[in-house]
């Protein structure tokens, strides 16, 4: 018996929001949006410290190692013993650079010889215009030369110098591409480590190694001892500047999400009530109308909020796909990198959107059940 | 002597200053058709709102099947009609997103139990099946108040209560609803009827007039009709 009476309840909720549907539509955006806001920032949040363990990485190395003693540089036998203690999945790129002096057009400028893969996963952040080197006598140079030069990528560029031997070269390389870093970089010629030895020639060894990877804190510290202490010829040094704001940037990240969730909810809250308040002064006769037919005020509670509730969960299951989708697309544009479906977000937002739309509710509903049965007669 | 619906004793509502009754006394028999007239503003729509349970007067009182309903509170008022009182009104008032049938079953839904094959009888009633399924905005003004009518009567009230019922009717509208109000009569329920039209008056078997809240005259139409 009871079924019958819930069925045609139910019967009632879903032809008012259906053939009233241009009226929620307000209402349901915005709790769309809300939900969306909510589900996208904790989904990005719940992903950013693991995003920005990766993420500062890509702010530059966190360590370097220069050389120690007489030699004055780090051969690729030092190298290869200081990445023998370094865990391999750690390391997301390294970078080690020999540098020269050299002129164009008679202007000097600081020639660098690279592994240009190394130095691309070091430094995520670089700007590049035009394409990496990919094989020889091509270079990637700085924003500075080039456009002091006027150079495109495809266009080449002509550098001289004395080699190890003190004879003089003149060279010239296809540039590949246009280095933008806002730091030193950008008055670099960086070439293969290849084309270095064969131009400035002298034996393979590097003047840095800038290194990135993903330990922070306590666990980087005593990597750079152990290097430090293992290895001869080589000394780490941490890269302090963007370990250390790390820990700051995401506490500071973190109030900031939670601020804006609030915020976007309150909002989304003041929105629903509003557009509740004026379906229900639009519903006056109808509510009348109910009383009169022998609605309580219980049963009137129950119909509007039965509506507020339909709309939540619809808006809270909308917003927790939309929500994804957003969360995806700041994660390809800010970190470069996909994020997986966290299934947990589904309930958790139908959950929320359905407690501020019943919060959004109340007052209108109140007022409501203040609306007396005489009207009806009265005709107002 | 027979036995009374409602008996209403020195009946007052006052909005401030302002009378909307005064001292209004009449009894209504079981089963009987009682019309009201009056010109507008004379307390015609105060009253039926007093005997509908749907506001209380401010002094006297009103007995509804021997039931002081004058004293209830809010909430057995709602009860009373509820399971006493059909309601017909100028406006109609169907809920606009609602069918014809989903309508009466409203009424059927704070009563006791939706029961569409019944719905649908009592739109069948008032000549309405073929209508069941449309939206009222799909409906002539007659076909609305047809409908309201079924809503009235499908719970089976003691005591039918139409405000105007014809006001915003065409002739031929007209007409059907008052066949339908003389069935229920003829049924035995109790009929009252607000009304401008001396026609619609005539059909009932007392008219009380009222005037600036006060009853005027009591007609008594038999003796009318016999004269
Ligand atoms: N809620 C109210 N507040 C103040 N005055 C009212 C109210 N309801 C009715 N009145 C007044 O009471 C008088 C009778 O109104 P009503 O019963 O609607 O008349 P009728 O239905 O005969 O046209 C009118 O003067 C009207 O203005
Ligand atoms: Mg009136």
């Amino acid at each position: 018996m009871q079924a019958k009476r819930s069925m045609f309840y139910l019967r009632t909720v879903f032809a008012s929001l259906m053939r009233r549907r241009s009226r929620l539509l307000v209402a349901l955006l915005s709790i769309t949006i809300g939900a969306t806001i909510l589900s996208g920032l904790v989904t990005i949040f719940y992903d950013i410290p693991r995003q920005m363990g990766q993420e500062f990485r890509s702010y530059g190395a966190n360590m370097v190692l220069l050389p120690k003693g007489e030699s004055g540089t780090i051969s690729p036998e030092q190298l290869e013993a200081v990445r023998a203690i370094l865990p391999t999945d750690d390391v997301i790129g390294v970078a080690p650079y020999r540098y020269d002096t050299i002129a164009i057009n008679d202007l000097p400028f600081i020639i660098a010889g690279t592994d240009f893969a190394g130095a691309q996963a070091a430094s995520p952040f670089w700007g590049i215009t035009g394409e990496w080197p990919s094989g020889r006598n091509q270079a990637l140079i700085g924003r500075e030369i080039a456009n002091t030069f006027r150079l495109e990528p495809g266009e080449s560029v002509v550098v001289s110098g004395t080699n190890s031997e003190g004879e003089p070269f003149e060279k010239t390389f296809s540039v590949a591409g246009i280095v933008q870093t806002g730091g030193q970089e950008e008055t670099f010629v960086f070439i293969s480590i290849d084309d270095y030895g064969a131009v400035v020639g002298g034996e393979v060894a590097f003047d840095i190694v800038e290194m990135s990877v993903t330990s922070s804190g306590a666990g980087l510290e005593e990597l750079v001892t152990a290097i430090g202490q293992e290895t001869e010829g080589v000394t780490a040094q941490l890269v302090r500047r963007v370990t250390q704001s790390e820990d700051t940037v995401l506490s500071k990240l973190q109030s900031l999400v939670y601020l804006v969730t609030i915020v976007v909810l309150m909002l989304t809250m003041i929105c629903v009530a509003t557009t509740m308040m004026a379906v229900v002064a639009e519903r006056r006769r109808e509510i009348g109308l109910r009383k009169a037919l022998g609605a309580t005020n219980g049963s009137v509670v129950l119909n509007f909020l039965g509506e507020c509730l339909a709309m939540g969960f619809v808006g809270g299951a909308l917003g927790s796909l939309l929500g994804f989708g957003l969360a995806q697309l700041v994660s390809l544009q800010v970190f470069n990198r996909t994020i997986d479906f966290p299934l947990a977000i589904v309930p958790l937002t139908i959950f929320s959107s359905l407690v501020i739309t019943t919060l959004a509710c109340l007052l209108p509903v109140r007022n409501a059940t203040k609306i007396d049965p005489a009207i009806v007669l009265k005709g107002e | 002597m027979p036995q009374m619906l409602l008996e209403l004793k020195e009946i007052t509502k006052s909005y401030g200053a302002l009378d909307a009754l005064k001292d209004v006394s009449f009894d209504v028999e079981q089963g009987e058709w009682l019309a009201i007239m009056g010109p507008s503003g004379s307390g015609k729509t105060t009253m039926m709102n007093i005997i509908g349970c749907m506001d209380k007067p401010s002094q006297g009182t009103v007995l509804l099947d021997g039931r002081d309903i004058s004293q209830e509170s809010a909430r057995s008022l709602t009860t009373i009609r509820r399971d006493s009182i059909g309601l017909i009104f100028q406006q109609f008032h169907l809920i606009n997103y609602l069918t014809a049938v989903e309508n009466v079953m409203v009424a059927q839904y704070y009563h006791s139990l939706p029961d569409e094959a019944e719905a649908l009888d009592a739109l069948k009633r008032v000549g309405l099946e073929e209508r069941a399924r449309h939206l009222p905005n799909q409906l002539s003004g007659g076909e609305q108040q047809r409908v309201c009518i079924a809503r009235a009567l499908i719970n089976r009230p003691q005591l039918i209560l139409a405000d105007e019922p014809t006001g915003n009717l065409d002739e031929a509208n007209e007409l059907k609803v008052l066949e339908l109000l003389r069935e229920l009569h003829q049924e035995g329920r109790t009929v009252i009827v607000v009304t401008h039209d001396p026609e619609v008056a005539q059909q009932a078997r007392r008219t009380i007039v009222l005037e600036h809240g006060r009853v005027h005259e009591i007609r008594d139409n038999a003796l009318a009709h016999q004269a």
